[in-house]
């Protein structure tokens, strides 16, 4: 199809067997390990993967391993050590597939649970524990990673990559295979906001090279998806002029594949895709959270048998693609990295206080200096302050 | 060669300037193309510059600002025009939460270099949410820069230093005064303007300081011109920036003259005008001669236009307020 006439509106996914919610999604790895091979939804674009025996088993170490950092975060908030924590257990393959999608060149711009996504992109997974330690508020550097701030308001970063997608056109880095996309993520809650609806509006208009991720891991806290929608949420695209799919969220090639093809319609000019993840967050929204109040255990034990991670390495051993010995030497190097994290993690120095300062304007300003000025003086002041 | 222009024509003028010489710089808002605003200060900028760079956006104004974080990021900087400022407060989330903070929470990383233009302050009879003065919830913000213009001059000057500027800024016009006319050198070097974070004294005088900003210069200035012919020689500062507040400036005229009067239009109730009080008092305690007064609207939703005069600080308010000070 040439350029801009892409079909605008929600495409029916295709099947997904059993496990799928009404409608269907768009599945290439089932529950029990099985392969698709390729789907080839209503609109009649196919979607696979084309792996090496090598890759699909680095996709499997991303997924073992962000969970490990996961779960290694979780202990620590327990351990208090980290004030809050924000776990994406259950998403880990909405999160690898998508952001091993990702190009070089592509931007990201994340909730507070794209750890995972961080991972992919190539920064240091200790900085997110900055923030939920209390040390700093991020602080990676985003134009080098390609991968912003972590955003707490929910829903304004979709506003923010929508911008900088638009600016992507205006730089001409679009209408070309190696053109720039930009990725925005979200949950299920946000789709109610004002913001992701404005920047909705936004990027149809502007034929924005924008990928809207969806992870709907059915909850915003304690509120379900039916609080935020009576329609399935890839179908809201369709009032906005461009394409909505849904896809089973647990699925890391499905993920991968549909990620990476409306990322490539993004940077040919076709403009936004919207993706809903179909997942389910399997512990609490945060550590200050309490699920058992407002979900039932059932449910989570039916969610389990959709694991993202387990499906990937019945996968993988039915095909002797990998053996035990990968599995163990893959639990063991995540395990590691864990470990070197948590002791990172402890050793991580409080700032010192006079650094709340600093980064307000970028050439400071005299009130500033003189508060920054009073501050060291007093507490200098006490003797031994040791400041 | 200076030019008598109006207000907002110099703005006008500074918005071109800026788009000349800076191809990163871009316009957007609502009805700014075609139509140049509804008060006509894009006029003109869509057609010389095209839709790229003066855009007609959405009718969402936090999609004005949140995009505009986006585009900031991307290298660009975005100037946005909020078309009154009773309609700023849907893009307030992403003006006090993202704007003010992106640097900050990256560490010095992340900066966005972008102006948000909001036509500020009552007196043109208009109807509910046209006539507000919002500038405290903004100056209250670290992070944002927030400034003013009172004049042709500083319109020009100030609009275009806000957009070199590496700081977000609130950039707020005074919608009474756009049709104010008053020398403009539209040949003058940037380079060599006066500060845009520095306060002017717009008229000297030795026996009180009038301190005001945007809409109420002209106020300031009338009742100085006033008290002059009852033999009193008031000292007229123009604050111009309200955050960060050049208060060298401030105190260097009140310690001189001992008597302090604040004139602005929002509501008196945890406005500038306190916080100017108090800053003065602290640091000009032992050189006054009577307490800092104020001189504001009252604390009251903007009323009806029909009454908008008894509501707006005037010269007679003024005034009276210099006679208080005097009578203590
Ligand atoms: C504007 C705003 N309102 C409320 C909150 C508090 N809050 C944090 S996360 C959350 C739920 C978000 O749900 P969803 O968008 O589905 O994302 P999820 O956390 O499930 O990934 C709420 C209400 C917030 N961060 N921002």
């Amino acid at each position: 199809m040439a350029k801009g006439e892409r079909k605008a509106g929600a495409v029916p996914p295709s099947g997904g067997g059993a496990d799928a919610p009404a409608g269907g999604f768009v599945q290439l790895l089932t529950p029990d390990g099985e392969h698709l091979g390729s789907v080839t939804t209503a609109d009649g674009t196919t979607y696979s993967v084309d792996f090496t025996d090598e890759e699909y088993r680095g996709l499997y170490r991303d997924l073992v391993t962000v969970r490990r950092l996961d779960a290694e975060a979780t202990a620590l908030q327990r351990q208090g050590e980290l004030g809050l924590w924000a776990s994406l257990l259950g998403q880990e393959a909405a999160q690898v597939g998508s952001g091993r999608a990702l190009r070089p060149q592509d931007m990201a711009f994340p909730t507070y649970r794209e750890h995972g996504v961080l991972y992919c992109r190539g920064i240091d997974p200790i900085m997110p524990f900055g923030l939920f330690r209390g040390v700093d508020q991020g602080g990676w550097d985003a134009n080098e990673h390609k991968f912003n701030s972590y955003t707490i308001v929910i829903g304004s970063q979709t506003l923010h990559a929508t911008g900088y997608a638009m600016g992507v056109t205006m730089d001409g880095k679009t209408g070309s295979p190696d053109g720039e996309a930009v990725i925005a993520y979200f949950g299920d809650g946000a789709t109610s906001q004002g913001e992701v609806n404005e920047s909705f509006v936004w990027s149809g208009v502007f034929n924005a090279p924008i990928v809207f991720f969806c992870q709907n891991n059915q909850y915003a806290i304690s509120e379900p998806l039916e609080r935020q929608t009576r329609i399935p949420l890839y179908n809201r695209a369709a009032g906005y002029g461009f394409p909505g799919i849904r896809i089973d969220g647990n699925d890391v090639l499905a993920s991968y594949a549909v990620t990476r093809a409306a990322l490539d319609n993004a940077r040919n000019g076709q403009g936004p895709t919207l993706i809903e993840a179909y997942t389910y967050r399997m512990g609490a929204h945060t550590s200050s959270d309490d699920p058992t109040r407002y979900r039932i255990a059932s449910e989570v034990e039916s969610w389990k048998a959709k694991d993202p991670i387990a499906r990937m390495r019945a996968f993988l051993a039915k095909q002797k693609v990998a053996g035990e010995d990968f599995f163990a030497e893959v639990d063991e190097a995540a395990k590691t990295l864990a470990l070197d994290l948590r002791e990172r993690v402890l050793a991580m120095p409080d700032p010192q206080p006079v650094t709340m300062f600093d980064h307000v304007y970028p050439h400071g300003s005299p009130e500033l200096d003189e508060q920054r000025t009073a501050f060291t003086e007093y507490h200098a002041s006490f003797e031994g302050s040791g400041h | 060669m200076a030019e008598k222009i109006t207000l907002g024509k110099a703005l006008n003028h500074g918005l071109r300037r800026a788009l000349e010489n800076d191809p990163k710089v871009v316009i957007m808002g609502e009805d700014v193309g075609k139509l140049g605003g509804v008060f006509r200060i894009t006029d003109g900028l869509q057609k010389d510059f095209g839709e790229d760079r003066v855009i007609d956006t959405p009718l969402a104004e936090a999609g004005i600002v949140g995009t505009a974080v986006g585009l900031a990021i991307r290298g660009y900087r975005p100037v946005c025009e909020i078309q009154f400022d009773g309609f700023v407060f849907p893009a307030y989330n992403q003006i006090v939460a993202q704007v003010a903070k992106m640097f900050y929470r990256s560490k010095g990383k992340v900066r966005v270099p972008m102006v948000i233009r909001i036509p500020f302050g009552g007196g043109i009879g208009a109807v509910e949410h046209h006539s507000e003065s919002p500038e405290a919830y903004f100056a209250h913000t670290p992070g944002l820069k927030v400034v003013t213009c009172s004049n042709p001059a500083d319109a020009y000057t100030m609009i275009q230093q806000a957009i070199a500027s590496d700081d977000p800024v609130v950039f707020f016009e005074p919608k009474r005064r756009y049709w104010e006319k008053g020398d403009v050198d539209l040949d003058a070097p940037l380079s060599g303007a006066y500060p845009l974070h520095a306060a002017r004294v717009a008229r000297p005088g030795t026996d009180a300081t009038l301190l005001a900003y945007g809409p109420m210069v002209r106020v300031a200035l009338d009742a100085a011109a006033a008290a002059a012919e009852d033999g009193r020689n008031l000292e007229v500062v123009d604050l111009r920036t309200l955050s960060p507040m050049d208060y060298p400036v401030i105190f260097e005229s009140v310690k001189r003259t001992g008597r302090a009067v604040v004139v602005h239009e929002a509501p008196g109730n945890l406005g500038l005008g306190a916080e100017l009080a108090a800053r003065i008092t602290e640091e000009c305690f032992y050189s006054l001669e009577a307490p800092v007064l104020r001189v504001t609207g009252y604390d009251i939703p903007y009323p009806a236009a029909r009454v908008e005069e008894d509501y707006l600080p005037d010269l007679d308010r003024l005034l009276d307020a210099v006679d208080r000070s005097f009578g203590w």
